[in-house]
C-alpha cells in the first residue's frame, strides 16, 4: 500500500481534507490538525464542498457508490498542492484504493493524480516537511496504536518519530501491537462478534500496559476501541496524534492565541 | 441479528476450540517472524522477489507446462491433464484399476482435498489412507482440516487421545509422544500393504522436470518406499521456472509455514525407478489439475495462484484466529481461502461470496505472504464482484444513501447538522441493523456534526504567542478519568 507517487508535492500551501469522521464526531482532531499544520508554517485551504474519501463503500464492496463519492472528491480538491489528511486509511483510500476502483474508468488519471499528492498527516510532517523533532512537552504515558492502513506506508514510523521526540511523553509497549483493532469499516457491523472480539483482545493488551490514553493516526480505530472500552466499563481516553502534537505545543505556550472574530 | 455466516460461526465456536486456534496460529506466526528475520534481515525483499518469480511462472504456464511434460516424459513418468476435479479423480482411479490396486497411502496434498479424492475412491472400494499425522487424525474423526499446514490446529491433545481410544489405537493417553508412536506403528504396516503411493508436490521445476515434495514426518518417502506406483497430484500453478529458484522458495516456504529453516525432508523426484536411480516406484504418474485454475488465471485475481500453501496468512489473520478454519466452509481457509475458494467455486461463486467480506482488510496477510500476494486488494475485488452479481450481504448497510449525501455538498452539510438528533434518540431503539450491530457492544461518540466547519469559519486571526491552556491538557499526574473528563468538557 505504498503511496503511488514517490515524488509527492510537499510545499507548505496545502489543502486540508478533514474526513467524514472529523466532520461528524471529531472536530477536536480536525482543529488540532489545523493548529499543528499552522505551527509548521502551512497555509491551509479547506475546500468547503468536501465530504468523504469514498472508503466506506469501497471497503463495503459497492464500488459504484464509492466511485460516485471519489469523483466528487476529485472535483472538490483541484490544483496541485499537497492534500493533507488526518487519517491513514482515508489517505490510503486516495493513493491506493481509489486507483483500484478506477482501474477501468476513463477518469482514472484524475483520480490517480489526486492520490499522487495526498499525504497522511504524520507522513507529511516527517517525510514531506522533514520535521523529526516535535517541540513542546507532553507529560503522559500513552499507547500508540499503529493502525493497519499504515502497513507498507511511511505513516507508522513517521508517527512514532514524532511521538518519541516529544519531551515527557512515554510510549508503552504492549502485546500483539501489530494486530488489527477489529474495526474494518462495514466489517464492524457485518461481523460484530469477530470485530468486537478482536477489539477486546487489543484492549486487553493495551490496558495491561496501563497507559493514560490511546493515541493513533486513525480515528476509526479509536472510535471502535474507545466505544468498546466505554461500553465494557473500562473506558480509556483516545487521542488523535494531532491532538497530542497540538497539546505538546500548547503545554509549552507555543501556540498562537486566537482572537474570536 | 443478521450477521454474516462466518461471524455466526465464530459466535458459536467453543471457547476451548477458539483458544486452540488462537494459540496455535499465534505461536506459528511468532516462530515464523523470528526464524525468517534472524536469517534474512531483508526478508521483505525476498518475499517480493519470490512473488515476481511465481507471477512470471503463472503468466507463462503455456510455455512451462509443455516443458515440464517433455522433461517428465523423457524421465519415464507419465503425464496426465485433468481439467476438472472429476477428471482428476477418474485419472487416479483408472491408474489404480489398471494395476488391480485397492490400497493407497497418501502423503498430505491439498489438491486431493479439493477434488474430494478420498470419498471418490471409497465408493469404488479403494482405501486411501492419510499418512500425515494431522491428516490421519482428521481422517479418523471424519473431520476436515482447518489449516493448510496444521490440519488439526483446532484440536487439543485430549480430543486426539479420546479419538485414538475410540478407534482402537490404545487406551487413553494424551502424551504427544505416545500418540505419535501409536500412529507410527499403525501406519508402518499400511505402508507395506499399500499398492499405490499418492503425493502432491510443493514445486515442479520446468527446467528439470523435478517434483519437489517437503514433509516433516518423512511420510511422503515412506509412501513411495514399498509401493510400485507413484501418483502425484499437482495443481498447474505449482511450476517454478528454474531449479535455482528453489533456493529462494524452499527457504521461504519452511520459514513461513512452520518457522523452520528447512523442512525435515525435502525430496526431489524426476521420474520412476531407472538404472541410475534404482530405488522407488516402478511407475510414476503426474496428474496436473486445473479445476478452475485457468479461470482464476483469466480473472483479475490471478495473483492468488502464486500461493505456495504455507499457511502464514492464516496464522497471522485476526479473523481466522477468532473464527477458526472451518468457518470458511472450504478446503482453503483464512485469507488465501477467502480469495481462492470463491474463485474455484466457479458457478457456485454466490454461495461463497461472503468469504471475502470476512476481513477487516488489516493487510497482515500480505505483509507475511512469502510470495507477496496482495490479498486485501483481491478481497476487495471479490467484494465488488459479489455486489455486481447481486449477492445479498447480510448485516452490511446499503451504501447508496451515503453515496448520494457524500456527492452533494449542500445535502452533506444539512445532514451534519441534522445528525445532532442522534444524541437524543436512544440508540437501542434505532431500527437499523448496522446501528444495532454497533451499539450492542460499543458506544457511539457524541455527534459533533458541523462543529469543525463552524470553528474554522468563526475563529479569529492568530496573534502573537502567549501562554495558553490546551483544550485537552494532560497534567503530569493525570489519571485516565481526569483526562476523560477533560476531553468530555471540550
Amino acid at each position: 500500500m505504498t503511496p503511488s507517487n514517490p515524488s509527492r508535492p510537499s510545499g507548505k500551501r496545502i489543502q486540508f481534507m478533514a474526513t467524514c469522521l472529523c466532520d461528524a464526531f471529531y472536530d477536536q482532531a480536525a482543529i488540532a490538525t489545523v493548529q499543528v499544520l499552522e505551527h509548521v508554517g502551512c497555509s491551509i485551504e479547506f475546500p468547503e464542498a468536501q465530504t468523504c474519501c469514498g472508503q466506506p463503500a469501497f471497503n463495503g464492496g459497492d464500488w459504484n457508490a464509492s466511485r460516485k463519492v471519489v469523483r466528487h472528491t476529485v472535483a472538490t480538491f483541484t490544483g496541485d498542492h499537497p492534500v493533507v489528511v488526518p487519517s491513514g486509511s482515508c489517505a490510503a483510500m486516495l493513493f491506493h484504493g481509489a486507483a483500484l476502483a478506477f482501474e477501468h474508468e476513463p477518469d482514472r488519471a484524475e483520480v490517480e493524480s489526486l492520490g499522487g499528492r495526498t499525504w497522511e498527516l504524520a507522513d507529511y510532517l516527517v517525510n514531506g516537511l522533514g520535521v523529526t523533532v516535535w517541540p513542546g512537552h507532553y507529560r503522559s504515558t500513552l499507547a500508540f496504536h499503529r493502525s493497519c492502513h499504515s502497513r507498507g506506508t511511511p505513516s507508522g514510523d513517521a508517527a512514532l518519530t514524532l511521538l518519541r521526540s516529544i519531551e515527557g511523553l512515554q510510549l508503552v509497549e504492549f502485546g500483539e501491537a501489530e494486530q488489527c483493532c477489529g474495526f474494518g469499516g462495514t466489517f464492524s457491523v457485518g461481523f460484530p462478534n469477530i470485530s468486537t472480539a478482536m477489539g477486546e483482545l487489543k484492549l486487553d493488551h493495551i490496558l495491561e500496559a496501563k497507559p493514560e490514553a490511546i493515541v493513533s493516526a486513525d480515528l476509526s480505530c479509536l472510535m471502535h476501541l474507545g466505544g468498546l472500552a466505554e461500553k465494557a466499563g473500562r473506558a480509556i481516553p483516545t487521542l488523535h496524534i494531532a491532538q497530542v502534537l497540538r497539546d505538546a505545543l500548547a503545554n509549552a505556550s507555543l501556540l498562537p492565541v486566537l482572537v474570536e472574530s | 441479528m443478521s450477521a454474516q455466516p462466518i461471524d455466526q460461526f465464530a459466535a458459536k465456536l467453543s471457547r476451548e476450540r477458539q483458544n486452540s486456534v488462537y494459540l496455535g496460529s499465534k505461536a506459528g506466526h511468532e516462530k515464523r517472524t523470528q526464524v525468517l528475520f534472524d536469517a534474512f534481515p531483508l526478508a521483505n525483499d525476498l518475499r517480493v522477489l519470490a512473488g515476481e518469480i511465481k507471477q512470471h511462472a503463472i503468466e507463462n504456464l503455456d510455455t512451462y507446462l509443455p516443458q515440464v511434460e517433455e522433461r517428465l516424459t523423457a524421465h519415464g513418468a507419465k503425464v496426465h491433464w485433468a481439467f476438472t476435479a472429476e477428471d482428476a479423480c477418474e485419472a487416479v482411479h483408472q491408474i489404480m484399476q489398471s494395476h488391480g490396486a485397492i490400497r493407497m497411502v497418501k502423503a498430505k496434498t491439498m489438491v486431493s482435498e479439493e477434488i474430494e479424492l478420498e470419498a471418490y475412491l471409497k465408493v469404488r472400494g479403494i482405501e486411501a489412507l492419510e499418512t500425515d499425522l494431522g491428516e490421519f487424525i482428521v481422517q479418523l474423526d471424519h473431520d476436515h482440516p482447518s489449516h493448510v499446514v496444521k490440519p488439526i490446529i483446532h484440536k487439543n491433545r485430549r480430543e486426539i487421545a479420546e479419538s485414538f481410544e475410540k478407534h482402537g489405537l490404545g487406551a487413553y493417553d494424551d502424551e504427544p509422544e505416545v500418540i505419535t508412536r501409536r500412529a507410527r506403528n499403525f501406519l508402518r504396516h499400511k505402508y507395506l500393504q499399500a499398492d499405490v503411493g499418492l503425493t502432491g508436490a510443493n514445486f515442479v521445476v520446468a527446467e528439470s522436470g523435478r517434483l519437489v515434495i517437503v514433509t516433516n514426518e518423512g511420510n511422503s518417502r515412506f509412501s513411495l518406499a514399498a509401493t510400485k506406483v507413484h501418483i502425484a497430484l499437482v495443481g498447474i500453478e505449482k511450476i517454478l521456472p528454474r531449479d535455482r529458484d528453489l533456493a529462494l522458495l524452499l527457504n521461504l516456504l519452511a520459514r513461513s509455514g512452520t518457522g523452520q529453516q528447512l523442512t525435515v525432508y525435502t525430496e526431489f523426484i524426476s521420474g520412476p525407478k531407472s538404472p541410475t536411480q534404482p530405488d522407488g516406484p516402478e511407475e510414476m504418474h503426474v496428474i496436473f489439475v486445473d479445476n478452475g485454475r485457468t479461470d482464476v488465471l483469466a480473472s483479475e485475481c490471478r495473483e492468488i495462484l502464486r500461493c505456495i500453501r504455507c499457511g502464514a496468512c492464516m496464522n497471522v489473520c485476526p479473523v481466522y484466529r477468532q473464527a477458526s478454519g472451518h468457518a470458511y466452509r472450504s478446503v482453503y481457509p483464512g485469507p488465501v481461502g477467502a480469495v481462492l475458494s470463491p474463485l474455484l467455486a466457479g458457478d457456485r461463486f454466490p454461495e461463497m461470496a461472503d468469504l471475502p467480506k470476512a476481513s477487516s482488510l488489516c493487510g497482515a496477510c500480505q505483509e507475511v505472504c512469502p510470495v507477496n500476494i496482495p490479498i486485501p486488494d483481491l478481497l476487495l475485488r471479490l467484494r465488488d464482484k459479489g455486489k455486481r452479481a447481486g449477492v445479498p450481504s447480510p448485516g452490511v448497510p446499503p451504501m447508496w444513501p451515503w453515496a448520494l449525501l457524500a456527492s452533494q455538498p449542500a445535502a452533506w452539510r444539512t445532514a451534519l447538522i441534522a445528525g445532532k438528533a442522534m444524541d437524543y434518540v436512544p440508540m437501542r431503539l434505532v431500527p437499523v441493523p448496522a446501528v444495532q450491530a454497533w451499539v450492542g457492544k460499543r458506544t457511539l461518540p457524541k455527534w459533533r456534526g458541523g462543529a469543525f466547519r463552524k470553528w474554522l469559519k468563526n475563529r479569529g486571526q492568530p496573534v502573537e504567542p502567549r501562554r495558553q491552556t490546551s483544550r485537552i491538557q494532560i497534567l503530569p499526574d493525570a489519571k485516565p478519568a481526569t483526562i476523560a473528563g477533560a476531553i468530555a468538557k471540550t
